[in-house]
Parts: structure tokens; C-alpha cells; sequence
């Protein structure tokens, strides 16, 4: 690991200020993914801010009966929390199906959403990866592919977004808050927040640099069945080959949205009026235009044959 | 988690904001306090320090295994506000402040905690590198059970939690033993919630 320096600011705005100011410096929240990229110099920051100390670890109720979770509420508290375990299943389901006790107790709702790809080539400094060093190639086009996106890809970067979490966010509609180095606040649709590789596949998100995530607020609850379902290659501890956050009204009708998938959470809205048509006419419109390699090709019939798990279950 | 303003940092750590010989690798030292098994203890560390080796370098508690370093085995867990972390993906400086048990401070041989009697009861274990790891999340993973914390393979997320051999399968599955004691590991937790439940009023 580099050497770095490190500083606890006291506000978020001072937060967003100090990063803001040096091109080379980190935030730092629960840390179990940057610390690991940080040990295999996949992330080199000179300097760490530390935003566990600035009181975002509150969940409220928000005016218009939604929730607003702060952006240090730890993925376990989060889960846990009586209104989202009742009004937001999905999203407890979808915490609690993503990486270990002991990792969800640090993990953060920022830092979650801001956790970079896993794809195997991104870890081996040893192979070209566009999204870890600009410009060096990508050796995941043609390798081992498996894991890998199979659609919104690009010729530059074929590499999904790990989580679970934000696909719950996706099918829910969240907002994502922030704040700016100049103090200046601003709300981004959880839509428009990640975005697909295209020719800049270094770049996940679209927030500015120094930009801090504050919160990310739900909507008033939708009622429905929540189901998160997530297909892997082991019971427990490891990342979605495909996985389907739903919420399903009793006349069938309902959202969708697919991890695993692709450079981002992976929800298509015009396709979710073949909701009650089933599985297969949904996933025809969420997957066309699709480019799957040879090797995870597959994850097309998985992700509706997922999708029509989900759907089962919420008729159950 | 201590919320400290901008100049008690600078006074805490010198060099720490502005100066910056981070880059070079030239160590960048930081003083942390926090209370270790009942001990507060007082460290100059570098940055990079993370909580495992500030506990097995500096404080000589070598209780806490590191395994893979990545958070991928739990060989590392420790309870830090009562709650169990991966202490390899953590630095120590993050934890000004906080009350940190590592297996030695759980129990000794001559006082032994249930969990580690109970994983001695049932060979929990084979070369015993994962079990201070695995021990500490046991005694984690019941406390969150009865603290209504659900898990993946809750059924119903809105009733009272169980301890059953999936919930228990589910959730220690951030330790990894490669000896393969899972069984036993199960066993030896079943039989300390039984005895919790036991010296719990109905």
C-alpha cells in the first residue's frame, strides 16, 4: 500500500472541500472495498478523509413518506431497520444477500453504491484493463468472460456492477443526495447515477470529483410483493451471476430491475407493462440489444428464467 | 464512532493535513487511542496500519489470524462496538476511541468463554487458524440473532429471529475453514444459544 495521510474533517461540506482540492485524495467510509484495492495498488490515494464521523447514520422519514437514509447507515442497520424491513423488502433482501456479516457491519450506504467493479481483470494488475489504467486495452473482450457484462457494454469495458444493493435502489426509484467542495447540494435520480462504460469506463458514476454523497432517499413505500433473487455460483458470500429486484402488485403489474447484468443496475420501464404476460415477455424487452460473449451467453435465459422465479414466488 | 473537529485532528496528528510526504512512501505516523479487552492502549502508527496488524505487531496480540488479508476469510474477526468486522479492512486510525475485543479478551484458558469451550466440547475446529476468527463470530452472530438482525435466509423478515443450523450456516459464511469443522461449528454454536436461552427468563 502507498503511504497517505489522513485528516477527519467536521462537516460534509468540509468533507467534499478537502477532497475537492487535491486530485490525489480519497473519502473513506466503511473501507472493506477502497482498503482492498488500496493493498493490490489498484487505488493509490495520498490522502484519506474520513467521513465516518460526521452524523449521516441516521435513517428519517421524509415529508413526503418516504424514508432518507444517511449515507454512513451501515448496510446491516440498514437491513435491519423496522420501516425498511416492512415498506422496502427488496432492499433489506437485497442487503442481506451481498457479502458477509462482517463486512455489512462496516459497509456503508455510500460506499456501496460507490464499490468498483470486481471483474477479474480490473484485479490483476498483471492484464490490460481500460476502467484501472486508461487506454492499456482490455483483456476481458476476449477472455474469460463468464462473470461479465452482457449488455450496455462497450468495446472499451465489458465490467459489471458488483452489488445488490443498488438494484433495490434502482427498482425503488431512490434519489441519491450530495454535496459539493463550494457546499452546493444536488439530487441525482438513482437512474442517472451509475453510468455505462462507453469510452470511459474508468469513470463509474457521475458524480464531480470531491462530490460526497450526504443520503439516498426512497419514495413514499408501493406497496406489492419484494423480492430479490440473486443466482450465484455458492449459497452465500459471493457476487450475482444474475440477480432480479421485483415488486409485484397483486394484478400482476410491477417492476424489474437486473443486477449482474451489466455496467449498472439494469432496468428498462417500458418493459415492465408485460409484467403480468410473464417472465419471458418482460426479459425479451429488457435484454434486446443485448451482446453477450460466448461465455456468459447464458445469463440471458438465467435472467428470465430468475425474473419468472421472482414472479412465482410473489403469487406464492 | 468519535467525532472529533478539524484542529483536535491537526493537534492529534501531526503532520497529518497539509504537510504531506504521503506519495513517496515515506510513513506517514499518527497517534490512536482506543480500549483493547478492557485496556486502553496508545499507539503511534503509520496510516497504513490496519487494526489486525496494529493488534498483532504492536499490542503482541497475535490471538487474530490473518489469513487472506482481503476480508474473504474472516481469520482476522474482532468485535469493535460490539459489533464483528473484518480487522484486516479496517485501519487502525479509524478507530479513535472505540472498545475492541479480540479473542483474547473474550476468554483465557483458565476462563474459558462458553463459545470456546463449547467449540472444545465439539472439535469446532482441526489446525485452529480460523478460530479465534470463527469463535468471534459466533459470539457475534447470536448476539445479533437476538438482537432481531435478519439474515438472507430469514423467512419472514418481520418475525422473531431463530438460531437454526441455516441461520447459522448463513451467517458465519464469512469464515472460511479450510479444515472443514463446519459441523462441528454449528454444533458447538447450537449448544451455546441453547444455554443462553436457558439462563434467559421465557
Amino acid at each position: 500500500m502507498k503511504s497517505f495521510t489522513y485528516e477527519r474533517p467536521s462537516s460534509p461540506a468540509e468533507a467534499a472541500a478537502a477532497v475537492s482540492a487535491n486530485p490525489n485524495a480519497k473519502f473513506i467510509a466503511g473501507g472493506t472495498n477502497l482498503l482492498d484495492l488500496m493493498k493490490l495498488q489498484i487505488e493509490t490515494p495520498t490522502h484519506l478523509v474520513d467521513v465516518n464521523g460526521l452524523g449521516l447514520d441516521r435513517i428519517e422519514a421524509t415529508p413526503e413518506g418516504g424514508l432518507r437514509v444517511g449515507a454512513l447507515v451501515r448496510n446491516t442497520d440498514l437491513a435491519a431497520d423496522a420501516r425498511v424491513r416492512k415498506d422496502y423488502a427488496v432492499l433489506s433482501r437485497a442487503l442481506l444477500a451481498g457479502a458477509s456479516g462482517q463486512l455489512r457491519n462496516k459497509a456503508t450506504t455510500a460506499g456501496n453504491l460507490l464499490q468498483r467493479t470486481r471483474c477479474p481483470y480490473f484485479y490483476d494488475t498483471a492484464q490490460a484493463c481500460n476502467k484501472r489504467q486508461p487506454g492499456s486495452g482490455c483483456s476481458a473482450l476476449d477472455g474469460v468472460s463468464r462473470q461479465l457484462a452482457v449488455i450496455g457494454a462497450s468495446e472499451a469495458c465489458i465490467a459489471t456492477h458488483p452489488g445488490d444493493m443498488a438494484v433495490a435502489m434502482r427498482v425503488l426509484d431512490a434519489t441519491v443526495e450530495t454535496v459539493d467542495g463550494r457546499g452546493t447540494e444536488r439530487k441525482i435520480p438513482i437512474s442517472d447515477f451509475h453510468r455505462l462504460p462507453g469510452e470511459r469506463p474508468e469513470v463509474d458514476t457521475t458524480l464531480a470529483p470531491g462530490e460526497l454523497i450526504t443520503a439516498v432517499t426512497l419514495p413514499k413505500p408501493l406497496g406489492g410483493a419484494h423480492i430479490y433473487r440473486k443466482v450465484r455460483d455458492r449459497a452465500s458470500y459471493a457476487y450475482a451471476l444474475v440477480s432480479v429486484a421485483a415488486v409485484v402488485q397483486p394484478d400482476g403489474s410491477g417492476r424489474a430491475a437486473f443486477g449482474g447484468v451489466a455496467h449498472k443496475p439494469w432496468r428498462v420501464e417500458a418493459a415492465e407493462g408485460e409484467m403480468a404476460r410473464g417472465a419471458k415477455a418482460v426479459t425479451a424487452q429488457v435484454f434486446a440489444g443485448a451482446k453477450p460473449t460466448h461465455d456468459n451467453a447464458y445469463k440471458l435465459k438465467l435472467a428470465e428464467r430468475t425474473l419468472g422465479a421472482a414472479l412465482t414466488e410473489a403469487r406464492a | 464512532m468519535v467525532s472529533v473537529g478539524a484542529s483536535a485532528v491537526a493537534a492529534a496528528l501531526p503532520g497529518a493535513v497539509g504537510a504531506a510526504p504521503a506519495g513517496n512512501d515515506a510513513p506517514v505516523l499518527t497517534k490512536v487511542a482506543f480500549t483493547v479487552n478492557g485496556e486502553k492502549r496508545e499507539l503511534e502508527l503509520d496510516t497504513r496500519t490496519s487494526l489486525l496488524d496494529a493488534a498483532r505487531e504492536h499490542l503482541h496480540l497475535t490471538g487474530s489470524k490473518k489469513g487472506c488479508d482481503h476480508g474473504q476469510c474472516g481469520a482476522c474477526t474482532m468485535i469493535v462496538d460490539g459489533r464483528r468486522i473484518n480487522a484486516c479492512l479496517t485501519l487502525a486510525v479509524m478507530h479513535q476511541g472505540a472498545q475492541i475485543t479480540t479473542i483474547e479478551g473474550l476468554g483465557q484458558p483458565e476462563n474459558l468463554h462458553p463459545m470456546q469451550a463449547a467449540f472444545i466440547k465439539h472439535d469446532g475446529y482441526q489446525c485452529g487458524y480460523c478460530t479465534p476468527g470463527q469463535i468471534c463470530s459466533g459470539v457475534a452472530v447470536l448476539a445479533e440473532i437476538k438482537a432481531g438482525i435478519p439474515s438472507h435466509v430469514t423467512a419472514d423478515l418481520n418475525a422473531p429471529m431463530q438460531v437454526t443450523d441455516a441461520e447459522i450456516r448463513e451467517r458465519m459464511s464469512g469464515n472460511i475453514c479450510r479444515c472443514g469443522a463446519y459441523s462441528n461449528i454449528v454444533e458447538a454454536m447450537t449448544e451455546v444459544a441453547d444455554q443462553n436461552k436457558a439462563r434467559r427468563p421465557a
